[in-house]
């Protein structure tokens, strides 16, 4: 080896053991700035926030005495029952609607096209006044010889509220619905076909799970946002949760402890029907790899 | 002469003004293995799915198992048959297609069974066993309780082939089972194939697999442009094509 050569190797041994070393360096994590002083923030709002809470005119006794109040009880299952009842008239219709839209048959779809279309398109408000006031213009319902009734009778407030969502509902979850039908692919329905499985049996073993799949987080979200719609009801003489601590704090004035009863029996209602939500997202997504945990 | 199990006189197709077959006639008998190949656009996934009524004929007539498919004779016309009897036809003849098409929310076991369970309405316990004897069969009876998103392609499609088994069809029509298939998967499926050729089954194979169609088929088709150009068995047609059109065909093939 050359003097030139092995100057060289030396050279490049230093300059490796000098590598080395650096390699070997205790590595420091980098610290977020940023992150921690927002976080500092944050966290001192959310103290004052309490502070003001524990500090202000609120009579934390009066809640905690008118939270099992039989009125209020009242309201919540009213709420509870008429939600459910909704979504369910929703649901069916719903998916009725979805599959009438991909029906061959041109007044299906076009009918279900106008179903959505008018009760998507006018205020649920309205459509809740309209049922309510269904008398003005049709004094009589029903069939003659089968069924028939005043109409005043029939179209009480609890009726009137539970047409009013649920169709106003359907309409919305027809949309979700056929957003899971699309999302399924057209090998599934030749494979049922090709085995010679039959149209309902086909959309009930093999397609509706696999739309459900797709359709149960916005059906959870259209359910929690029904729960507090439902509110609304109130407009045609439905005692709902809200309508019935509206109706204890016109009695005591103690209005910002009932609303704070009313929204705390909210957040319950809509936090069990979460968990609901995610225990039935968990067994629609048998099969699938990528599944909700 | 054995019996028929498909026989296509003149059998026309169009999509709109689109002529996808024409005259396409065929007869295919009790435990023959019938390969049809051809460049795509040829018809002969097309023709396939004729004969197991996913599309309906526009022209000419198709029997299956004896039974004239899709139509009944009124007078000197033919009637569509209704949904359910269509249904009723399509049960002879099972269907294993190029992207399996496996139920995603059912195990290998699951989707095996749906049929004869719930279609048929056999017994659930009698369909299980039979079930998992088919699964053996293909290779599979420790994936049972697997999903299909658990399987590879090759696995897949071999629960495809016990499926269509599995409500006990007269026929076996295979749309290019091995297409969709890393080439190294390819083996275990044409080897269920082969067995299932090897019992006897009827079966029309559309395929790329020349190798296949020479070792297995009894007849190989050569279609393109929506017309049989040349039917032979397939020491004749692979090795000797009469058509000029077979022979460009067969040389795109490096082999």
């Amino acid at each position: 080896m050359s003097d030139a050569a092995r100057l060289k190797t030396i050279a490049e041994d230093a300059a490796h053991q000098q590598e080395l070393d650096i390699a070997n360096l205790r590595h420091i994590k980098p610290r977020h700035y940023g992150r921690m002083i927002a976080a500092a923030i944050i966290l001192l709002l959310a103290a004052l926030l309490v502070r003001a809470f524990a500090e202000g005119q609120i009579g934390w006794a009066v809640v905690g005495q008118y939270i099992f109040w039989p009125t209020i009880m009242m309201g919540v299952v009213n709420t509870v029952w008429l939600s459910v009842a909704s979504m369910a008239i929703g649901v069916i219709l719903g998916g009725l609607c979805a599959v009438a839209r991909s029906s061959p048959n041109a007044v299906l779809r076009t009918v279900a096209l106008f179903y959505t279309w008018f009760f998507r398109g006018t205020p649920i408000i309205l459509q809740l006044l309209v049922w309510y006031n269904l008398a003005l213009v049709f004094p009589h319902i029903g069939i003659k010889g089968i069924w028939y009734a005043k109409t005043v009778h029939v179209m009480t407030p609890a009726a009137a509220a539970l047409l009013g969502l649920g169709l106003n509902e359907g309409a919305y979850i027809s949309e979700i619905m056929r957003a899971g039908l699309l999302a399924v692919d057209v090998g599934q329905y030749e494979a049922c076909k090709a085995i010679g499985m039959p149209r309902l049996m086909m959309l009930r073993r093999i397609i509706m799970p696999q739309a459900l799949r797709v359709a149960i987080p916005p059906l959870g979200n259209e359910f929690i946002g029904l729960v507090k719609t439902s509110s609304l009801a109130s407009i045609v003489g439905f005692t709902d949760l809200l309508k019935a601590s509206e109706n204890v704090y016109y009695v005591n004035t103690a209005v910002m402890e009932l609303l704070l009863v009313a929204g705390l029996w909210y957040l319950v209602v809509v936090t069990v029907l979460s968990v609901f939500q995610r225990s039935l997202e968990q067994r629609a997504s048998r099969g699938f790899a990528r599944a909700a945990r | 002469m054995t019996r028929r199990v498909v026989s296509a006189v003149k059998v026309g197709k169009s999509f709109g003004p689109l002529q996808v077959l024409t005259e396409v006639s065929l007869d295919v008998h009790l435990g023959e293995v019938v390969c049809i190949i051809g460049p795509s656009g040829s018809g002969k996934t097309t023709f396939l799915r004729c004969i197991n009524q996913l599309e309906s004929i526009s022209a000419g007539a198709l029997w299956v198992d004896g039974e004239l498919t899709g139509y009944r004779r009124v007078g000197d016309a033919l009637h569509p048959l209704s949904e359910r009897e269509i249904l009723r036809q399509r049960r002879s003849t099972g269907m294993v297609f190029q992207r399996f098409h496996l139920f995603p929310h059912l195990t290998a076991l699951g989707n095996i069974i749906e049929g004869p369970a719930r279609i048929l309405k056999r017994p659930m316990a009698q369909v299980r066993e039979e079930g998992m004897a088919l699964l053996e069969r293909v290779g599979l009876a420790d994936k049972a309780n697997a999903y299909p998103a658990q399987l590879s392609g090759g696995q897949q499609q071999r629960v495809a082939i016990a499926r269509a088994l599995a409500m006990q069809p007269k026929l076996i029509l295979f749309d290019e089972p091995t297409s969709a298939l890393d080439t190294e998967l390819v083996g275990e499926v044409l080897q269920v194939m082969r067995d299932l050729a090897r019992s006897g089954m009827t079966m029309i194979v559309v395929t790329h697999e020349l190798k296949f169609a020479a070792e297995v088929a009894d007849r190989v088709v050569f279609m393109d442009a929506g017309r049989i150009l040349e039917e032979a068995p397939p020491s004749a047609l692979l090795y000797q094509p009469q058509h000029d059109r077979t022979k460009r065909f067969l040389s795109s093939f490096a082999r």
